[in-house]
């Protein structure tokens, strides 16, 4: 069982919301990935214009957790402000943190978001850090009060999987209680098995998902590796060797 | 008097003195979903009706929205 600050979800695959071709299909990708938490935004809107009441109607009858975002923002100040007001207009603590301070990868900046990080535990939020799979950076956002971690597979909406298997893995071994969630550049559902398989307890898609010719298909299959990969891990997969070793038993061969 | 105050970027003329009389004079909806922002802070619904406005304040006014 993976609490995520004292709550099992029901299911270790989270959905992002964003860049579906219409509501209905949003709709139909959250039930058909049965996901466990669906991520939020907030953006501006203007008197009259009724489309963020009419989302959050639609996430309401989805009757799924949610997440919120700081999504955009570059600086700790801007982060602190949308996490605080996200928080009022969703009624949650949980914030999906993110600062970022590169825009060609959307790379998160780990100073200001250990620094962000402080401020909004501190004021009692949950936080859920969108971080790199840096281990001296794990170690501060812990230090900072965090109780999740979310490192990227690779930059957001690029679909190219686990780009630094290699640091995963070490930060899944440094940090082996901390639940993680792998967010970012998932791309096909066997990405997101590995993510499982490596011992990640959730991952979250959007774009793999959103920008699929079948969203609610694409959605399925994800909850599928996403379930697959994570029997595999409990499972205890066996030891990869770089020779060949006979499956079928030698003793007892013909000699021919 | 009038106030020039900037909401979301764009400039409004307003005579409404406090946070919550301008989201009324805008007409946003008293029950609507959003949250608001003053000069970069955070207000809170319960503090809208007592916090004061001045010319040139940035308002930002947020709702719901997909996100990823």
């Amino acid at each position: 069982m993976t609490l995520f600050y004292g709550t099992e979800l029901s299911s270790r695959l989270m959905l992002g919301t964003a860049q579906y071709p219409s509501p209905e299909i949003l709709a139909d990708a959250v039930r058909r990935a049965g996901a466990g938490v669906v991520t939020v935004s907030l953006r501006r809107e203007a008197a009259g214009t009724r489309a963020g009441q009419a989302f959050w109607a639609l996430i309401r009858e989805l009757d799924v957790p949610v997440l919120p975002n700081t999504a955009g923002c570059h600086t700790v100040r801007e982060a602190v402000t949308t996490a605080q007001m996200a928080r009022e207009v969703f009624g949650t603590d949980w914030i999906k943190l993110e600062v970022i301070g590169e825009s060609d990868t959307l790379q998160p900046d780990m100073f200001a978001l250990v620094e962000a990080a402080r401020i909004l535990t501190e004021d009692g939020f949950k936080v859920f850090p969108y971080m790199t799979e840096d281990l001296v950076g794990a170690e501060r956002l812990l230090r900072a009060g965090c109780e999740v971690l979310m490192p990227w597979g690779a930059p957001i909406g690029s679909g190219k999987g686990l780009n630094n298997l290699f640091g995963l893995r070490a930060l899944r071994a440094h940090f082996p209680d901390v639940p993680m969630v792998v967010d970012a550049g998932i791309g096909v559902p066997s990405h997101a098995a590995q993510a499982m398989e490596l011992g990640y307890d959730a991952v979250l898609i959007n774009t793999a998902v959103a920008k699929a010719g079948n969203p609610a298909e694409m959605a399925r299959a994800f909850a599928m590796a996403v379930e697959a990969g994570r029997m595999a891990y409990v499972a205890d997969p066996m030891e990869e060797r770089d020779m060949a070793v006979p499956s079928t038993p030698v003793i007892g061969q013909a000699v021919l | 008097m009038d106030m020039q105050i900037l909401v979301n970027d764009e400039h409004h003329d307003v005579t409404a003195a406090s946070l919550a009389a301008l989201l009324d004079e805008l007409g946003y909806d008293a029950t609507a979903r959003i949250a608001t922002a003053v000069d970069g802070c955070f207000v809170a619904a319960s503090r809208r009706a007592a916090h004061p406005l001045h010319d040139g304040a940035r308002v930002e006014i947020l709702a719901p929205m997909q996100g990823g």
